[in-house]
Formats: C-alpha cells, sequence, structure tokens
C-alpha cells in the first residue's frame, strides 16, 4: 500500500496520504503512470507534507507539478522531509 | 445521471438557482434599517456590509458593481435598497432595474430609520409574496454561471479536490457554462499556465498587466509574505512556498482557454465560457466579487476546512484531506479523500460533483447555507477620501 503520491515522474517531491514514520521504507506512487518507487524516510513527515525523492544539490529548483515550487538553499536527499525549512519561494 | 436541472429564469433571460428577495444597504450606516426589515419581513434578506461612505473613483467604482451586481444576481427574486442618502440609492436601484427584476428603493435622511424602515417593509412584503409565487422550470448545465476558489488549501487540494473540480469545470464548459475563476496572487509561480491558455495575444497581454499590478502591490509593502501567502493554515497543511500552493491551486481550473479577463465583479460580456477575474485570494471577498459578476454556484475545494458561504450563493465544498473529512465533516458536501488512496479514480470523484451539483440546483441546501455561513464582504481598493 503507498504512503505517497508523485503528481508527475521527474517531480523531485511526493507528498504523504498518511503519515510516515522515520527510518519507514515506504511505497510512493507516480499519479501519471502510476509507476512505483520505494524510499526510506529520513525523518517523520506527517499526512499532507512532502518528502525528497531526488538529490538534489545546493540552491538548486525543487520541481513538483514539473513547475518549479522553490529552491533548496542546502540542496535534499532522498528520503529528507521537505517544508519551509529547507526549501524556499523564488518569488517573494 | 444527467438529471433534469431546475431553477428561475429571470426576466433578463438569466437563470438562478434560488429565490432570495434582498435587503441591500447602500452604505454601512443603513445596515440597521435593512436587518429590521428583514426581520419584520420573513423570508427576505439582509446583507450587512462596511463600507459605501467617502469611497472614491475606482474604489467607488467597485462599490457600485458589487452592490448592483449582487441585486443583479439571478439568485435573486427582487430587492429592497436602502442608503442614508437618496442619489446613491438611486443610481444602485436603478443599475438592479436594467435586468427587470422589481426593485425599490428607500433613503433614511429626511425620514430616519423608523419610518424608513416602515416604508420599505410594506414594500418588501409586496416582494417577497410576489417571488413565492415564482417557479422553476426546466433549465440547462449551459444556463449555469459557475465560480470556483478553493481555500484552507493543503497538498491534499492539489492531489485531490482542484482536481475533481477541474474535471468538472471543463464538462459544464463543453456544455456550454459560464466559469469565473479569480485569486490573482495565488496564481503565483504558475501566472505563465494561465498565460498560455489566453485565448488572444491581446487577452495575454492584459492578464499579465493585471497579474503584474496586483503582485507589484504587494511587493510593493516590503514584508515576508510567508505565513500570509501562504497562510498558517496551508503550512500546516503542508504547503511550503506559493508557487507550490498556485499550482495545486490552478488544477481546479480545468483545461480549456481563458475567454476573458475581468475587473473584480464585472459581468462578462462575450457568452459563455472560461473567464479569469482579478480578484483577492481571500474566500469571502473573492466569492461575493464572482457573485456580484452573476455566479449562481461555488466549487470551493478545501485542504484544511475553510467554512466559507455566501447569503446569495449557494457554495458546494469538497475535500480530499481524510482529517477535515471526518473532523469538519458537516462542513462537506463532497468527499474526495477516495482519491489519496486510490480508491476512487477522477472521473467518479467528478461524478460525485457533478451529482451534488445537480441536486444543489434543485434546491437542496448546501452545507454552508444549512450551517447559516453568509459572509458578503466587499473588496476595498484604497482607502476611503
Amino acid at each position: 500500500m503507498h504512503k505517497f503520491l508523485i503528481h508527475y515522474k521527474g517531480d523531485h517531491v511526493g507528498v504523504a496520504v498518511e503519515d510516515i514514520e522515520k527510518n519507514e521504507k515506504v511505497l510512493g506512487v507516480h499519479m501519471d503512470d502510476d509507476s512505483i518507487i520505494e524510499v526510506v524516510a529520513k525523518e517523520a513527515v506527517p499526512l499532507g507534507h512532502k518528502i525528497s525523492v531526488a538529490e538534489l544539490p545546493p540552491n538548486q529548483p525543487v520541481i513538483e507539478y514539473m513547475v518549479q515550487i522553490g529552491s533548496a538553499p542546502n540542496g535534499l536527499s532522498v528520503g529528507d522531509y521537505v517544508h519551509t525549512h529547507n526549501i524556499k519561494t523564488s518569488r517573494w | 445521471m444527467e438529471r433534469q436541472l431546475y431553477g428561475y429564469r429571470r426576466e433578463n433571460g438569466k437563470v438562478g438557482i434560488r429565490n432570495h428577495v434582498v435587503i441591500l444597504p447602500v452604505d454601512d450606516i443603513s445596515n440597521a434599517a435593512c436587518e429590521q426589515v428583514a426581520n419584520q419581513i420573513q423570508g427576505t434578506l439582509a446583507l450587512p456590509h462596511a463600507y459605501g461612505r467617502l469611497q472614491y473613483g475606482e474604489d467607488l467604482d467597485l462599490h457600485f458593481r458589487t452592490m448592483i451586481g449582487t441585486g443583479s444576481n439571478p439568485n435573486v427574486a427582487a430587492v429592497v435598497v436602502i442608503g442614508i442618502e437618496e442619489n446613491w440609492s438611486k443610481q444602485i436601484a436603478d443599475g438592479i432595474a436594467e435586468t427587470g427584476k422589481p426593485v425599490a428603493y428607500f433613503s433614511i435622511e429626511r425620514n430616519g430609520d423608523l419610518e424608513t424602515i416602515r416604508k420599505a417593509s410594506w414594500k418588501a412584503k409586496e416582494f417577497v409574496q410576489w417571488a413565492s409565487e415564482l417557479r422553476t422550470e426546466p433549465v440547462e448545465l449551459g444556463d449555469l454561471t459557475v465560480s470556483i476558489k478553493c481555500g484552507e488549501s493543503d497538498t491534499t487540494t492539489g492531489l485531490g479536490s482542484c482536481p475533481t473540480v477541474g474535471v468538472t469545470i471543463d464538462r459544464l464548459l463543453d456544455s456550454g457554462a459560464t466559469v469565473f475563476f479569480g485569486e490573482t496572487s495565488e496564481l503565483t509561480g504558475g501566472e505563465h499556465i494561465i498565460a498560455g491558455r489566453m485565448a488572444t495575444p491581446q487577452l495575454k497581454e492584459q492578464f499579465m498587466n493585471t497579474y503584474n499590478k496586483y503582485v507589484g502591490q504587494i511587493e510593493s509593502q516590503g514584508v515576508d509574505l510567508l505565513g500570509s501567502q501562504p497562510t498558517q493554515g496551508n503550512i500546516t497543511g503542508g504547503l511550503s512556498t506559493i508557487e507550490e500552493k498556485a499550482l495545486g491551486n490552478i488544477e481546479k481550473t480545468g483545461t480549456k482557454e481563458v475567454i476573458g479577463v475581468l475587473k473584480p465583479a464585472e459581468a462578462p460580456k462575450d457568452g459563455s465560457g472560461l473567464y479569469f477575474m482579478d480578484t483577492s485570494s481571500a474566500a469571502a471577498e473573492c466569492i461575493t466579487l464572482m457573485a456580484a459578476a452573476g455566479a449562481v454556484v461555488h466549487f470551493f475545494p478545501t485542504g484544511q476546512g475553510n467554512i466559507i458561504g455566501n447569503p446569495i450563493e449557494p457554495v458546494i465544498k469538497l475535500t480530499a484531506n481524510p482529517i477535515t473529512a471526518s473532523t469538519m465533516s458537516e462542513h462537506i458536501d463532497v468527499d474526495v479523500k477516495g482519491l489519496l488512496s486510490r480508491e476512487l479514480t477522477l472521473p467518479e470523484a467528478g461524478d460525485s460533483l457533478m451529482e451534488c451539483l445537480v441536486r444543489t440546483v434543485n434546491g437542496r441546501l448546501t452545507s454552508a447555507e444549512a450551517l447559516g455561513h453568509k459572509e458578503f464582504v466587499m473588496t476595498k481598493l484604497y482607502p476611503s477620501a
């Protein structure tokens, strides 16, 4: 049973649809092609919050919906909990 | 599933789904008289608000447009206008009268509240008894003007409730309906997507000018918007940036081209189709403007649970957030949380929303109506003189 959803293949983040625990091995589904990905969560990710499915160097654009939703000043690793502490708007 | 719809066809041919007799204050100090009339005459509806004095220029134009548009909405059968001064009261009544519906106006100066209430109550009684005999008739989906705006969004709105509205809006537009979306600041990060859906290069330019003006005004305040846009509730729900919020928001606009860019509360003149309206992203302000432009029913996707309603335009609320669906179920008309667990497909979710729309058009009260949510909030462009 999946615990997170990814809008499009190539997105850097998925969204938890149930609470995910730290160190939990969880399945995610890409909503565009139904393909499955397995990730180990490095931290707890509450329902509705994001988990990284990509390795990103610092200051790179973060992609969701195939569009930039901000950037990650310190980069991201697979399994990171992703929120306002590690991604920032590029707009205001 | 496509059941017959029934609505009120008004004197100007527009179709409404409710039959309100409105007691409309021109200004803040006429609220008391309007509320007294509505208390006196059962079945009438006062719409108290905070403004209408010493406004000028574009801000005054918007006030008049919102007042006249509200009275002109096809969900309204007849209107009693009450203002402190005769001139503006008459201007608003005359504007509403262009629809052909019954309207009367009263001014309080030289009369006082008590005499005004007496005279206005007689007229309100006449109007409400007349309206109570109006009957619905068969109407089509294409007769409807629908508005959309989401609120207390979270990541589940982008995953579930907004795409549900998106597929439904596409179906309504295919049936010839008219649809309004807005929330100018909340397109930030996806404004290029909306710009790319404008039907002509002129509209694209008009849209970008409108967008840049609104966002420029926000940016001129020089403040960090985190906590305001996105809101604290958005952040609690997992949204991290305005771009992420906007991309979820835009899901609800479907896939069709946009055929017009409207000023706040401006009624469309170019026929049926999808229109962008320049509005605040605050729910009550936005829906009040869209109702004033003629929308008769609203789709409101919510994540964390915005409880908004409108006095004249029924608001249908849907959520994909399982916590909201269970802890705030009295506010939710359509539960699409199955989209997250993938027990529900998007076409099935769209069917549920369409079913709810049909029942709402045919008279079933929405949750917001049953709970008495009547948020009527005027948009103010700048301070009064």
